[in-house]
């Protein structure tokens, strides 16, 4: 029995609130840097903006033991199945946020080498618009993921934009 | 009794003060021609800058910005001139705040504020209408209900053009002008980069930002809502003013 075959009740409800609040409160990210966006998020990582206020300095080496991929900076064609081969990688429950125009729709880069947007290959919870974007412009999509994982049902699965249609 | 020397180091940063922005709640200051969101602004008595005219799309190098433009109604006209723009929408996940489209505009209808706070959790989210775009009519940006502003975010949305652009001025080459700006009037030019004089003298808000950073930085944090530019200091360098 999962738990998807529970009923909801009080005691269900308040642990499913406490296991919402465990996964955003450490929430460790996978190392996908990629380009230009990957400085700034090292940059968010480091000492001036901290982000171990939330739980997520970790920048896990190993995809097996990373919650979030944070895809920064633009995706080629020949990275794709190797972005595709690390998510599949990352343990459940996992999110992904899109960091930066690049890996959002492709950028200024509209050309046959570079993949229109990381939400053909993964599905995507939040864009983080900028070219870069800044720390502060990432903090601000973490606390939208946070804000998604609390909303959020605890047993949903992401599911592909391309595979939805 | 080597280690410590290591713990003695540890012990002293231990008292020292910190330098992390707590940033959800502080803010550092931004230069006061930082590239933000786009907005689109009005002339003093309401009408819209823009005149539909496309340049601002033809010189987006990331293709983000869909313009049509349409006749003005006779009777009631939304800009003054033949045209104006119909649908104006900005793709903010294809901009890359590099201001080709601020340069390009003729009327100075497009100009970048210092809005840089908001992600999407929908790509079609991320595309700005012009309702969306459009400055209030105190000539402020909207305050739209998924962006995080701080105080002060909502100044100096006026572009600043080169002479080079189609409406600068010869005479002040090499120093940024700023457009008008409904319900805040044009703003003093800055010493420019290539003005042999700012060679010596940093821009003000360099200074600011200097002084800010020193003075408070190491500290708590900036203050919220702490804007990095003092209007009222009229001898500042770059006002105009030698």
């Amino acid at each position: 029995m999962g738990l998807e075959d529970l009923n909801h009740n009080f005691l269900t409800g308040r642990l499913e609130d406490m296991v919402k609040w465990a996964r955003r409160s450490s929430m460790w990210p996978a190392t996908f840097g990629l380009a230009c966006c990957a400085i700034e998020m090292m940059s968010t990582g480091a000492a001036d903006f901290d982000l171990a206020r939330f739980g997520m300095e970790v920048f896990r080496a190993s995809p097996r033991q990373a919650d979030l991929m944070i895809v920064a900076g633009r995706v080629s064609q020949k990275m794709a199945p190797v972005l595709r081969n690390v998510y599949d990688q990352m343990m459940e429950p996992k999110w992904v946020i899109s960091m930066g125009v690049c890996a959002s729709t492709g950028g200024m880069f509209n050309n046959y080498a570079i993949v229109q947007g990381v939400d053909q290959i993964v599905p995507v919870d939040v864009y983080a618009p900028g070219c870069p974007p800044g720390p502060e412009t990432l903090i601000h999509a973490i606390v939208t993921l946070h804000e998604k994982v609390r909303r959020g049902e605890i047993t949903k699965r992401p599911v592909v934009a391309s595979e939805a249609s | 009794m080597g280690y410590l020397k290591g713990f003695t180091i540890s012990g002293k940063q231990f008292f020292q003060k910190t330098v992390t922005t707590q940033y959800p709640e502080d803010k550092r200051p931004k230069p006061e021609r930082f590239h933000g969101r786009h907005v689109l602004n009005r002339y003093e008595d309401g009408m819209e800058k823009c005149i539909g005219c496309e340049l601002c799309a033809g010189a987006c190098p990331a293709r983000c910005i869909y313009v049509r433009g349409a006749d003005n109604p006779p009777d009631a006209p939304v800009s003054p001139g033949e045209r104006y723009g119909f649908v104006y929408e900005i793709n903010f996940l294809r901009c890359i705040h590099c201001d080709l489209c601020v340069e390009a505009c003729p009327t100075e209808a497009i100009t970048e504020s210092k809005l840089f706070e908001f992600s999407f959790t929908n790509r079609q989210d991320a595309i700005y209408t012009k309702a969306e775009l459009v400055v209030d009519d105190d000539g402020n940006p909207k305050h739209l209900p998924w962006e995080d502003w701080h105080e002060g975010d909502d100044e100096n949305t006026s572009g600043w053009v080169r002479a080079t652009a189609p409406s600068g001025v010869a005479a002040a080459e090499g120093r940024p002008l700023w457009s008008g700006e409904l319900g805040h009037g044009v703003r003093p030019a800055q010493l420019g980069q290539s003005d042999p004089l700012a060679a010596d003298v940093p821009a003000d808000f360099d200074i600011s930002i200097r002084e800010v950073k020193d003075a408070e930085m190491r500290g708590a944090g900036v203050a919220r809502g702490r804007s990095v530019r003092v209007d009222e200091g009229t001898d500042a360098p770059g006002d105009g003013g030698r």
